[in-house]
Formats: structure tokens, C-alpha cells, sequence
């Protein structure tokens, strides 16, 4: 019996995904339909609220609740309430193609908020396609995609990636380089983008080191290690981190148990924001960086009536913002204005009318829509305070277009996203030629 | 006319003199140097550290520490700087006259990390001769760190001054560091600086000799040698440095796995909510913190010997009610019982999500677990070293318990044989109760040290539950001592294979080779002869 029961466990990983599904579909919420009367428009709402990303993406549900209640305050849009529809997608890439499909016929939003990782954004893709619907993604990601019917309000890798970058090579006078990610599409894209801009500036092969680790890695003492002892070549080296969610607070516990400092080594993170800081004592991170185009202690006018409403919101006066709520505080107004525009949700109409439209975002700039669906957004350096927060020591001079193709990379560098005059996501600009994802 | 120009020399002077008096704030290029720290610019920052740390005056040493720390306050209005004490009394920084209090509008001095570095180089030519060991040693370590010509000086007044060994060994080091990268130095100085770093011969040495840029042949010839040497000797260290590691991750495995080497191992029980007692454990150390840090401040360092004890109750009153209530109507059909704790796990995960949020929760480390020390050319961390010290002592009271208690007999007796035991007056049902939550307990404990390394969220066990099993499988089912060699040699084996092959596939040679080893012995290392196995 108990050799069977071996073979039981080995069976048992092989439907674990089944299982995880039907767990996820038992627990799932079920959507929280109010009054289904004509006379509001429905929003949907497609984030995780259990499994693994339910520790990022659960904030973004209360953001996107939280607008809809400012907004009706203001008396919805277009004379009518707005209402949102939650549904839970649990951490599961194909649920979250079933939900987007729930949503959009069973519901019949207008739009759609939601997705964190790019394997859920690529997951719901040709269900928004096949059903003309609008989705705001609103996290930042690989780039190298340009879709008609989703809108990124997250930056691309030149509107965080890039700058950063820049800022240690110029401030830091940083020649070696670490580039170490979580192994998925994201950080391998983000690092093909890095390691080709890096050489484009006359770094060496040799002087940067690309490592990959599984999701939620835990045992960092041979990699820091290895960081280390790479750092200790005689040159300045930075580690440029695309690790992503849980693995970064043994990361970077690792890194301040071995004293890796961030004046001998420092740290620029791709991924760690205030939410994720908020489960670690910083103090011996103090000085490690990030890479945003917003965090909680800029102030502007804006950003402080935004945290002191989100707070009494959530009635905790404790409770923080990050990068990706902003990135929806300015979706969410861009759509708004873009349906009081066109006086309709119809898909096609507000699709069409969307780029153009300019948003004020929280650092106290104006964000514009862009044909490639990208929107505008300046860069903040911020390096990690003791209380968890940032402070911000470089920012770009003005905002930054986000590019939906690199320019770096030799298969994208000629494309370019223009859904207003080519009406194509992927337009060869070399040889003036629509690559396939046209409308 | 002669008088009448002394006179007017004299009164010349004197003016001056009044004009020098009535503002002392203009005085001199060190109160120029402190007010730049109230422009908020980097580069004007840098420019005030050099100033101040060179002007020799003895507010210097005060000013720059307060700027590490954070306490060096600056108006940007009025373009006062104040120095602020750790007892909160205040001086004005250019004047060092106290103050009553810092106005509001005043905010800390801000600090990048290049300013860090200019700060500790500032500060360690400054303390070189202070009178704590501890202090001067760092300074020492500092100087060596940024090596910058104008400490040498400094180092050398140090050096006569210096009476205690270490603090010695290590200014001398400083000083080779800097001789290294002065234009000026002689050849001599230059291989007597290599052959000083050579003795060092760590990362730190090797680091400064590859980046000594251009040097007469001789000296290049001596450093690549030293270089070539050196590397050698870390060569050596880094396997040791592995096979540490790999006890170390072998510790968190088999702390991991070794409740579960009760629940399955020896009441067979295939239990995948294993891992959310673990979590448990961990919730309860975050609660325990909680109240220590709101109430009894003073009693944090000992929160993990609180939580321990309590981890390993609330876990195993879970344990023994999942037992009750679920398990025992399942023994016999491990299909079933799988499914059951499989759901169970995530209605306790969604559980604690609602109860403490999706978030992660912060677990501090007490002072005993922060930092590390050096062994030789490696560096130990002190939470690695107690989670491992820890994990041996859970495995030895385990261990003890199953052999010389009471308990431990019945359990045993259960497990060989139900009806023999039952016969001669075991409780059997009570014993598997306490067997579960013995197990589950056992998780909880693993949990207050896992919250140390490890997330503190709501998926902390998913994470550690595939390799609990399969420390436990490739251990030998059944067998506390296999759980123990399983778990070491997998962490050994995956930390010898991860510089090699990379994490990735690091993790999945391990699992291959696993697979291929369940083949050839289906029973794991140490299989357990006799009845049991039929049991």
C-alpha cells in the first residue's frame, strides 16, 4: 500500500492542474451582480483574489471599485451609474480566459480591467478579439504586442527598463552588469532588450551575467554568492532585477544577511514596489532601487487628494498605493472621458476614440493615449527608504512614449503599433506592410 | 605721513576684525562647505562632505556621522543646518552653539548611494584614531574600501599610534590599498602593497588587484600571480561554501518534510495540507511578533521561543481536528484522502487570505538571526546557522519521543500492527489522533523558522509541499532517519548541481534524477524490512 501511494502522489501533480481549476471555480466568487437595470453601465473586473496573485492583483480590484464609486459620486458617465462586475480568475491562466468570456457575453460589460502577468494578458487575447470588447491592462511588461482591442496603460521596457539602465550607467558609473529574472516571458524579453542595449553602449559580453530562476524561489544563498563574486572584478556592478512577486523578500533578505550593501552592489527592481516592501523590514535595503513611473511619496496635488481618498476608502489610514493603481486611475479616465466623448460604450467607437485622449496622471503630468495603445508616462529612479517607501532621486525630464515594439531588438526594431492611421498592431515600417494583426 | 597710516592699518584691522565677528557664518570656506547641505542637490551634498571632512574642525566628525544617520537636518529656507543628537538635543552645525529646537521646515539631508560611499570614506579617515577597537577597525575597513589618496596620512598616523593587532593588520591593508592606486608611489611600495593584499586573498583583494589599471611590468607580473593564487585558494572555499549551503537548504528541506514524515511516512497518510500547517506555524510566529511589538516591546528577541511553543499547539489542535473530523473516515483510500486534504488546503489558504489579508505580513528577524560572520573565505548567515542548529535538535526531540515515551510506543505499535496493538488495549483511534496532530504540530514548529527565510503569506506552504514529499519518498517512507539523509542529500546534491547548471535546471536534474532512483528503488533509501510494509 504504501509503494501505491507513491504512484497515487505522482498521478496525483499531473491533475493537479485540473484540480487547482475546479477548486478555483468552486471557490471563485460568484459575480457580485447588483440591480441588472438598463440604466447602468457595467465594468468588469478580471483579477485574481486567490492563488498565488491574489497578493498583487486584490488592490487592484478595490482600485477599480474605489474609481467606480468616485466617479458615481460625480454622477456616473453619460447620466448613467456605473457598476462594476467582479469575477475571480484564481491565479489560473485559462479561468481567466473563461471569465473575460463570462464577462463579456453573460454580463455584457462595456469594458474590462484586469490581468497582472503577461501569460493571463496573452490568455484572454483572442476572446476580447473574437468578442470586440476593451480590455486595460494595466501592469508593466515585456512590450513587443500591439492589439486593437486592449489598451496598456502599463509602462513598456523603454518607459522603465531603458531609464533605468541609463541612470546607473550614468550615475552610478555602474560597467558590470547582472541581469537576474524570474524565468518566464517577461524578464527573458525585458533581459534580450537589456542585453542588447547594453552592448549597443560597448559593454562586453563578459562583464554581464544572466541568471534565471523558478517561480517563488526561495534558497538565494548560491546566487548571491555568485553576485558577489561577480561584483568583485575590480569594476562597479549592478544587479538589474526582473524577479518577480514572492521569491523578492528572500531575495533580498539573502542580500542584506550576506551585506551586500547598496553602495557596494546595488539592486534596481523591475517588480518591487511599496506593496510588495511592505512584508519586509527595509532597513537594510535602504538605498537599493526601483524603477516606476509613480510612486507613493511624490507629491503633487493630485497624488495627495488620491491617497488621502483611497485611504479613507479602505478605511486604513495605513494602507499604500503603487504603480500599477495609477495605471488604472489613468485608464479608468481615459475611458471615461473617451465614452462621455463618443456619448456610446459601443466598442468600436470608444476603441477608435481612445487614442488622443489625455488623462492628468498622479505625478502631476498629462498622460495622452498614443495610436500604439501605449500611453505616455514620465520614469522615477526611487531608492528604498527605512519606512518602506521611496524617495525619489532621478526622474526623466519630461514623459516618454511607450514603445509597443523595442527598438533594440533586430526582429521589432522596424514595427510599429498605429491604430489610428495604419490601423494595424504591427506595421513594417521598412517595407510599408501590415504583419497580420490588422483590423 | 607714517602715524597716520599705521592708524589707518589700524583701524583697518580692526573693522575687519568687527566685520569678522558680527558674521561668523562667512567665515570660512568650512561654514560655506555646511551650508551647501541645505541646497538639496546631490552634487552640492557631495561637495559639503569634502569640505567638512577636510577642514579638520572638530564639528566634522558629528556633522558627517549625523548625515549617515539621517540626523543632519537643513532649512532650505534660512539655509541652516542643524546637527540633531540621538538624546534629541540640536546645535547648529556651522557654529556648533546649541539650539532650542529645529524649525519645522527643516528635513533630513538626503542621501544617494555614491553619497553613502563619499560618507564612509569621509568617516573612516575621521574615526581612524578613535578610541573604541570596533570603530577603528571599520574605519580601517573603510579607508581599504574607497582607498583614496588624501587617507593616506591619516592611515600612516594611525599605523605608529595603533597598539592592537587586528586593528594594525587591517590599516596596514588600507594602506597597501591606496600605495596600489597612487601615481606617485614607488615600485617597491607598490610589491610590498601586493604582497599585503596577496596575504588577504579575498574578494575584496582580488576585486582591487584585477582593477589597479596601468603599473609598472613588475608589478603587473606580481599581481597576476597574486590573482592566479588567490583564485586557487577561493576555488577551494567555494566548494566548501557549497556543501555549506547545501546543508543549509538540506536543513529547510528536512524541516519542511519532517512533519510530514509522521502524517506520511508513518501513519501513510498522503496529506497535501502539510504545507498549510507550515503556514500556520508561520501565522502564529507573525501574531506572537504582533503582540510583542505593540505591548512588550522589550521581549521581541525572544519572539521565536515564544512562537515555538504556541506554533507547535495551534498547528497541532488543527491537526487533531482535521483528524477527527475528516481523515479518520478516509484511512484505507489514499485517492480519497488526497482529494480531501488537497481541498482542505485551499479552504485554510483562502482562509488565512481572508483573515490576514492576500498580502505578504512582515516577520522581523531577531538580533541573533540578522547578519553573518566570516569562516575563513565564506560567510556564514546567522538565521541559515539556527534554522540548521534548530532543525537537528526538532529531528533529535522527534526522534527521542518516538523512541522512549509512552506515546511513541503506542504509535509505533499502531502503525505495525492496528489490530494487535488494538488488542492488547491501545485507544487506536485516540493514538492516530495524536499522531496527526504530533505531525501537524511538528509543521507548525518547521513554520516559525520558515517565516525567518521565507514570505509570510497565504501560499507559503504550496511552495514547500512537492518537496517535503519528495524528501520523504526518496527518504524511504516510514523511516525518520531516511527523511533525515534525504533531505541533506538533496540539498548538497542541488546546491553542487546549481552553480553548474543554473537554478532552472538545477531544480529539474534533481527532480530526473529522483524519478530515475523511485525506479530502481520504489521503497526510497532506507525501506522498511518487515511487516510494515504490508501494513
Amino acid at each position: 500500500m504504501l509503494s501505491k501511494s507513491i504512484h497515487d502522489i505522482a498521478a496525483s501533480f499531473s491533475r493537479r492542474g485540473v484540480l487547482a481549476a475546479t477548486a478555483g471555480l468552486m471557490l471563485g466568487l460568484a459575480p457580485l451582480t447588483g440591480a441588472t437595470a438598463a440604466d447602468t453601465i457595467k465594468v468588469g473586473v478580471l483579477h485574481s483574489l486567490s492563488g498565488t496573485m491574489a497578493i498583487s492583483e486584490t488592490t487592484l480590484k478595490d482600485t477599480i471599485l474605489f474609481l467606480i464609486d468616485e466617479q458615481n459620486k460625480k454622477g456616473g458617465v453619460n447620466g448613467k451609474k456605473l457598476e462594476a462586475v467582479v469575477v475571480d480568475p484564481a491565479s489560473n491562466w485559462p479561468l481567466f480566459a473563461e471569465k473575460a468570456r463570462e464577462l463579456i457575453t453573460k454580463e455584457k460589460v462595456s469594458v474590462v480591467f484586469g490581468c497582472w502577468t503577461s501569460v493571463s494578458r496573452k490568455s484572454v487575447l483572442p476572446v476580447f478579439k473574437e468578442l470586440n470588447s476593451i480590455l486595460f491592462y494595466p501592469v508593466q511588461y515585456e512590450g513587443e504586442e500591439s492589439e486593437r482591442n486592449v489598451f496598456y496603460t502599463g509602462a513598456a521596457p523603454n518607459q522603465q527598463a531603458i531609464p533605468a539602465v541609463d541612470y546607473l550607467m550614468k550615475e552610478e558609473k555602474v560597467k558590470r552588469w547582472v541581469l537576474a529574472g524570474t524565468d518566464y516571458v517577461y524578464p527573458r524579453t525585458t533581459n534580450k532588450i537589456l542585453e542588447a542595449y547594453l552592448k549597443s553602449k560597448g559593454v562586453a559580453q563578459e562583464d554581464i551575467m544572466i541568471n534565471y530562476t523558478p517561480f517563488g524561489h526561495s534558497d538565494w544563498q548560491t546566487i548571491v554568492a555568485d553576485i558577489k563574486k561577480f561584483g568583485s572584478a575590480g569594476k562597479k556592478t549592478a544587479v538589474v532585477s526582473t524577479i518577480n512577486g514572492d521569491a523578492n523578500v528572500p531575495f533580498y533578505k539573502e542580500l542584506g544577511n550576506q551585506g551586500i550593501k547598496a553602495k557596494d552592489i546595488p539592486v534596481v527592481a523591475f517588480s518591487v514596489g511599496e506593496e510588495e516592501l511592505a512584508g519586509i523590514d527595509t532597513k537594510p535595503l535602504v538605498g537599493h532601487l526601483a524603477a516606476w513611473n509613480y510612486f507613493q511619496s511624490i507629491k503633487s496635488p493630485e497624488n495627495e487628494k488620491f491617497i488621502k481618498a483611497w485611504q479613507a476608502y479602505t478605511k486604513n489610514p495605513k494602507r499604500v498605493t503603487n504603480d500599477p493603481m495609477e495605471a488604472h486611475v489613468i485608464g479608468f479616465d481615459m475611458w471615461v472621458k473617451a465614452v462621455e466623448k463618443v456619448k456610446s460604450t459601443d466598442p468600436d467607437k470608444v476603441i477608435d476614440a481612445l487614442p488622443g485622449i489625455e488623462a492628468k496622471n498622479l505625478t502631476g503630468g498629462v498622460s495622452k493615449m498614443l495610436p500604439n495603445h501605449h500611453i505616455t508616462k514620465p520614469v522615477f529612479i526611487g531608492e528604498i527608504k527605512g519606512n518602506g517607501q521611496f524617495d525619489v532621486v532621478w526622474k526623466t525630464p519630461g514623459l516618454v512614449a511607450g514603445d509597443a515594439w523595442s527598438k533594440e531588438l533586430d526582429g521589432s526594431k522596424d514595427l510599429i503599433g498605429d491604430w489610428v492611421g495604419k490601423k494595424c498592431g504591427n506595421f513594417n515600417t521598412k517595407t510599408n506592410k501590415c504583419l497580420g494583426s490588422g483590423s | 605721513m607714517p602715524a597716520s597710516l599705521s592708524a589707518r592699518l589700524c583701524s583697518l584691522a580692526l573693522s575687519l576684525l568687527l566685520i569678522a565677528f558680527a558674521l561668523p557664518a562667512f567665515a570660512g570656506p568650512f561654514e560655506d562647505g555646511v551650508a551647501k547641505f541645505a541646497n538639496d542637490d546631490f552634487s552640492d551634498t557631495e561637495e559639503a562632505i569634502s569640505v567638512v571632512a577636510g577642514s579638520g574642525n572638530k564639528l566634522a566628525f558629528p556633522i558627517i556621522s549625523a548625515l549617515q544617520d539621517g540626523r543632519l537636518m537643513a532649512d532650505p529656507d534660512s539655509k541652516k543646518v542643524y546637527v540633531t543628537g540621538a538624546d534629541g538635543k540640536s546645535i547648529d552645525a556651522a557654529t556648533g552653539e546649541a539650539v532650542a529646537s529645529v524649525p519645522d521646515s527643516a528635513s533630513a539631508v538626503r542621501l544617494n548611494n555614491r553619497l553613502r560611499r563619499s560618507v564612509d570614506a569621509a568617516l573612516g579617515s575621521l574615526t581612524l584614531q578613535s578610541p573604541d577597537v570596533g570603530t577603528r577597525l571599520q574605519a580601517a575597513q573603510s579607508v581599504f574600501k574607497s582607498h583614496e589618496e588624501t587617507a593616506l596620512e591619516a592611515v600612516d598616523a594611525a599605523i605608529a599610534k595603533e597598539t592592537n593587532r587586528s586593528v594594525k593588520a587591517a590599516l596596514g591593508e588600507a594602506r597597501a590599498a591606496i600605495l596600489l592606486f597612487k601615481a606617485d608611489a614607488s615600485e617597491l611600495e607598490k610589491l610590498e602593497a601586493v604582497a599585503t593584499l596577496k596575504a588577504r586573498g579575498d574578494q575584496e583583494a582580488m576585486a582591487l588587484l584585477t582593477g589597479m589599471g596601468d603599473q609598472p611590468a613588475s608589478v603587473t607580473k606580481a599581481a597576476a600571480s597574486a590573482i592566479g593564487s588567490i583564485q586557487s585558494s577561493l576555488a577551494i572555499w567555494s566548494s566548501v561554501q557549497n556543501a555549506w549551503y547545501g546543508l543549509s537548504l538540506g536543513s529547510v528541506l528536512l524541516l519542511a518534510a519532517i512533519g510530514l514524515a509522521i502524517t506520511f511516512g508513518v501513519m501513510g497518510v498522503i496529506n497535501m495540507a502539510h504545507g498549510e500547517m507550515v503556514m500556520i506555524g508561520a501565522y502564529t510566529t507573525f501574531v506572537v511578533q504582533e503582540v510583542i511589538r505593540t505591548r512588550y516591546p522589550a521581549l521581541f528577541d525572544y519572539s521565536l521561543l515564544i512562537a515555538v511553543p504556541l506554533a507547535f499547539v495551534v498547528a497541532g489542535a488543527i491537526g487533531v481536528l482535521i483528524e477527527r473530523s475528516i481523515i479518520r473516515f478516509l484511512y484505507g483510500r489514499p485517492l480519497e484522502t488526497l482529494l480531501a486534504t488537497w481541498g482542505l488546503s485551499l479552504v485554510l489558504q483562502q482562509a488565512v487570505r481572508t483573515m490576514f489579508g492576500p498580502t505578504n505580513r512582515e516577520v522581523g528577524n531577531p538580533s541573533w538571526m540578522s547578519g553573518a560572520f566570516e569562516l575563513g573565505q565564506i560567510t556564514i548567515t546567522y538565521n541559515r546557522l539556527w534554522i540548521l542548529v534548530f532543525t537537528l535538535a526538532v529531528f533529535a526531540i522527534l526522534l527521542a519521543m518516538l523512541r522512549y515515551t509512552a506515546l511513541g510506543l503506542e504509535m509505533r505499535a499502531v502503525t505495525q500492527n492496528r489490530r494487535m496493538a488494538a488488542s492488547m488495549g491501545i485507544a487506536t483511534s485516540r493514538v492516530d489522533a495524536l499522531t496527526f496532530g504530533l505531525g501537524s504540530g511538528i509543521a507548525g514548529i518547521a513554520g516559525v523558522a520558515l517565516s525567518q527565510i521565507d514570505n509570510v503569506s497565504p501560499n507559503l506552504g504550496q511552495s514547500y509541499i512537492i518537496d517535503s514529499f519528495m524528501v520523504v519518498v526518496f527518504g524511504g517512507v516510514g523511516n525518520l532517519w531516511g527523511t533525515l539523509v534525504g533531505a541533506f542529500t538533496l540539498g548538497i546534491a542541488n546546491k553542487f548541481l546549481e552553480p553548474v547548471a543554473g537554478a532552472v535546471l538545477g531544480k529539474i536534474a534533481i527532480l530526473v534524477l529522483i524519478i530515475l532512483f523511485i525506479q530502481k528503488r520504489p521503497r526510497g533509501l532506507f525501506a522498511l524490512k518487515g511487516r510494515a510494509v504490508e501494513a
